[in-house]
């Protein structure tokens, strides 16, 4: 193996900065693999997660055949990044898509660095990085045909995977090249010049799904339809009451059911993300298994959430709006001054309920365990947690676990907890040898979630006589456990409009709560973005100036700095206002908003909000009914993810399934309390949008921006969620304050 | 109990219990795993197959009903994975996540059995079984409209082994 480790600092833009190198090496049949180790992004920004060691982070093999093979190390989940980032490295490459081949990765942090699904953080971390990978295999195949030729590798070209050298009219086919590209001293990474965009061949066009054939015809590539032989077939029923444990149950009772071969009592911890207590039926068919499942009788001990509800919660809630708020996030000017000398005043309270991920795959996973050591099947979007979690389960070390992975038949964030990996693990350690698929039912997955929580928001604002907004107070009553947020229930000091505000206040509560919370596509994103831009509308509306333009002007104050305030997570510091008052420009062209006219019953709402990186705003346009019903004629969305959308099909896709997904958040969606244990469990109570709801039309634009390109599976989502809710101001004068609408009796037409 | 079962086109004998659902004899007796599991209630759809040439949930339909039954999968959609739906499907790049496709093809493809050329109304009214939480439903709609016209046009042509009979 040659291995030349150079470093240098890369210059450039601060999330960027990285020391990376490559290493190189010959396989077998005459090819070439290429590693590049990168230090961590110096800080992921949005997410907070963030690697601490010098990891190799990709891998592209090149064959004697030419075929380049690439390395997808993230989970697919419907998100399309099985193909867009081997696009980065083909592109450098410069070699046809056609002779790519993309092969899923398994779980090796040691191999491949952080193989997440979340944050959208995808596109923002690999985009210099992997097209780094390409242009630096590019170099070294330029390298090998120079010397080979005996000529000046500035003389050299390349196009459609051959390297040409004009004055003699030579050239070779990478595959041909490989080899003895194997044998040389790899680049600096950051001395490669990369393509000028305007010469993208691959990067910018289309590329479909690379596992639809294998989709339309049914072939197995889920972890549900995942087997081996002599498997076993689990369910795992948990108390009802999140962290509740087992007293007794009628284990023999289940054992002597058709086909049972195992039921244990599980202990479990107190770590909601892990393994709780339980009962666990392991059988020969799922049938069977599941089956015996109905006759368990199970004592719990339910412990202290069982005394938590949906209705103990809004009373709370509108207990604490009357007290003086527990803390302060953030404090500027004086708002109370401000909110007194206001012209026009507005004061509203806003809510929204839990709500569940529900991906259409429930949860799922298979485990062998034997000899001390753990393999396991797993559709996770956090397959490195996972195995931690796995490991710290059966108390094995991690590098005793193996993990493969499988496409992802929708994640949303639930899969960012491994709680059935934990599950799954403890029950394969108990059968040594044989291996278990754990498969939860609709109803495990819709009871056990990791929720968005809901939350409180009792708000105050004020407009001076010329219309500006001068005063902005939030009492946000929001859920915690041991005095801090529950996880996703926090809200940033610097979240919008923070910094636009002379006078500005945001206060908190915390509803002690034992449900189990976690992040939902777009966190803190998908509830705030309905509560401030909705609040934004009631105060355009006391200033009397159109919403859209309300917006952009008051985002034209000189932003106060960014504080550097307690708790929160929000992603306030880099929003760029600029940025998000030219998606509204462009989304009031695209609408056609100035020109809207007034019609009984329908009416045009707009909302924006910066999320992940991402500047996004959004016009609905629906008609509401006199039975409350209502159809969304057309949404409009545009987007700001910098300068390049890198697939733009799947892009689009994506865009409008986070329009569908924000109209079931709106209508559908809600998950209750009674008694510690969620109420709704199937999808007769829970409705995701249906194909007669969806609008005729969905139309997504993407403005280009000169900022590096950042990611798109969670932004589209949050600004969408007002948009209509102040279209039904608009077409009825009726303030959506609450969430969801079916609980104010309206349904889509 | 052991039951006939017509599945595809091939016959078997399963032993199973009466009231087993369809759906776990498929995946997990016949190894037939493209008829996933979404919901148990009949809610979502992503476990549709053709029973007697119609749309219906296999989550919903014992062993004991299916017994001597022509029963349509996913795999036995077509030889060749060339239906005109799998065609539109792939050109329309439908998919996301991909999990419920397999339902929403079947619940498209008996209706385009009956119907060659659904008007919007009657594809919503089809499909309104099936749940697709990844929201492809515009690219659904677009997909029947065009595989439609790939069978209309595969039935005209005047030699060619095209699939519209």
């Amino acid at each position: 193996m040659a291995t030349a480790p150079s470093m240098s600092p890369k210059p450039g833009k601060k999330m960027m900065s990285r020391r990376s190198f490559f290493r190189v090496s010959a396989i077998a049949g005459g090819g070439m693999l290429l590693a590049y180790y990168a230090e961590p992004v110096t800080r992921m920004l949005a997410q907070g997660f963030r690697q601490e060691r010098l990891l190799p982070s990709s891998f592209i093999t090149i064959a004697p055949d030419g075929i380049a093979t690439i390395m997808a190390k993230n989970p697919e989940e419907g998100q399309g990044v099985k193909a867009m980032l081997p696009m980065l490295i083909a592109e450098e490459l410069d070699i046809d898509w056609k002779n790519v081949r993309i092969q899923q990765a398994d779980i090796d942090q040691a191999k491949y660095g952080p193989q997440v699904a979340g944050g959208s953080t995808a596109t923002p971390t690999n985009w210099v990085p992997l097209r780094q990978v390409g242009a630096g295999a590019r170099q070294m195949l330029i390298m090998a045909a120079a010397q080979t030729w005996n000529v000046p590798e500035t003389e050299c070209t390349t196009a459609s995977g051959r390297v040409m050298h004009a004055g003699s009219s030579k050239s070779l086919g990478y595959g041909e090249l490989a080899a003895k590209a194997a044998t040389l001293t790899p680049p600096d990474p950051a001395t490669l010049k990369m393509k000028d965009p305007k010469d993208y061949k691959i990067i910018g066009t289309t590329v479909k799904g690379v596992d639809n054939k294998k989709i339309v015809t049914g072939v197995p590539q889920y972890g549900i339809d995942f087997e081996l032989p002599g498997m076993l077939y689990a369910v795992f029923q948990k108390c009802p009451v999140y962290g509740g444990k087992v007293v007794s149950a009628n284990l023999d009772e289940i054992k002597a059911m058709p086909g049972v071969k195992y039921a244990f009592t599980v202990d479990g911890g107190t770590d909601l993300t892990g393994l709780l207590g339980g009962v666990a039926v392991v059988a020969d068919t799922w049938y069977h298994a599941n089956t015996a499942r109905q006759r368990l009788q199970i004592q719990w001990d339910e412990g202290p959430t069982a005394a938590q509800s949906s209705a103990g919660f809004a009373a709370a809630a509108e207990a604490f709006s009357k007290q003086t708020p527990q803390a302060t996030l953030r404090s500027d000017g004086d708002v109370e001054a401000a909110l007194q000398g206001a012209a026009k005043k507005v004061e509203a309270a806003y809510s929204y309920p839990f709500i569940a991920h529900v991906p259409l795959e429930p949860q799922n996973c298979t485990g062998r365990y034997e000899d001390g050591k753990l393999e396991l099947w797993a559709p996770s979007q956090t397959p490195d947690q996972g195995l931690q979690v796995a490991a710290r389960t059966i108390g094995i070390d991690a590098s005793a676990i193996t993990m493969h992975q499988f496409r992802i038949g929708g994640g949303f964030g639930r899969r960012l907890t491994n709680d059935y990996v934990a599950e799954v693990s403890w029950i394969a350690k108990q059968v040594p040898g044989v291996p278990v698929k754990l498969l939860w039912t609709r109803e495990d997955d819709m009871q056990h979630d990791f929720y968005r929580p809901g939350g409180f928001h009792y708000l105050r604002g004020g407009v001076d006589a010329s219309g500006n907004l001068v005063a902005w107070h939030n009492h946000f009553v929001s859920y915690g456990r041991d005095g801090r947020f529950v996880p996703s229930g926090d809200i940033g000091p610097d979240e919008f409009p923070a910094r636009f505000v002379a006078n500005y206040a945001t206060q908190y509560s915390l509803i002690p709560c034992g449900i189990p919370t976690g992040a939902m596509r777009a966190p803190r994103s998908n509830a705030i973005a309905f509560v401030f831009q909705s609040f934004i509308d009631e105060l355009a509306e006391a200033a009397g100036k159109d919403p859209i333009d309300f917006r952009i002007a008051f985002m034209g104050n000189t932003p106060l700095a960014p504080t550097a305030g307690a708790g929160g997570r929000g992603p306030g510091p880099e929003f760029d206002a600029p940025r998000m008052q030219g998606v509204l420009r462009q989304i009031a062209i695209n609408s056609n908003w100035h020109n809207r006219t007034a019609a009984k019953g329908r009416g045009m709402g707009a909302g924006c909000h910066f999320s992940h990186l991402g500047y996004f705003a959004s016009v609905a346009d629906v008609t509401v009914n006199a039975d409350k019903s209502i159809k969304v004629n057309k949404i409009w969305i545009v987007g700001d993810i910098g300068s390049q959308v890198i697939n733009p099909g799947p892009a689009v896709n994506l865009s409008q399934g986070a329009v569908i997904e924000a109209m079931s958040h709106i209508m559908g969606y809600e998950i209750t309390f009674e008694k510690g244990a969620a109420v709704q469990s199937n999808f007769i109570d829970v409705q995701p949008v249906r194909i007669q709801e969806a609008p005729p039309e969905i139309q997504i634009d993407f403005v280009k921006t000169q900022y590096s390109p950042t990611g798109l599976g969670e932004p589209a989502l949050p600004p969408v969620l007002p948009a209509i809710a102040n279209a039904i101001y608009a077409a009825t004068g009726v303030r959506i304050r609450t969430l969801p609408l079916k609980d104010h009796g309206y349904s889509w037409v | 109990m052991p039951y006939k079962l017509i599945v595809n086109g091939k016959t078997t004998t399963v032993d199973a219990p009466a009231n087993m659902p369809m759906l776990w004899v498929l995946r997990d007796m016949l190894n037939l795993k493209g008829t996933k599991y979404g919901c148990g209630i009949g809610m979502c759809g992503a476990c549709t197959i053709h029973f007697r040439g119609q749309a219906v949930r296999a989550c919903q339909t014992f062993v004991s009903q299916a017994d001597g039954v022509p029963i349509t999968t996913i795999e036995g959609l077509s030889a060749d994975g060339e239906h005109p739906l799998q065609i539109a499907w792939q050109e329309v790049d439908v998919p996301q996540c991909g999990y419920c496709q397999a339902g929403q093809i079947m619940s498209a493809a008996a209706l385009l059995a009956k119907n060659p050329k659904p008007t919007e109304k009657e594809i919503e009214d089809q499909m309104t079984g099936n749940i697709c939480r990844c929201g492809t439903y515009l690219r659904i709609r677009q997909a029947i409209h065009r595989a439609s016209a790939l069978a209309v046009a595969a039935k005209t042509a005047p030699s060619h082994n095209g699939h519209g009979s």
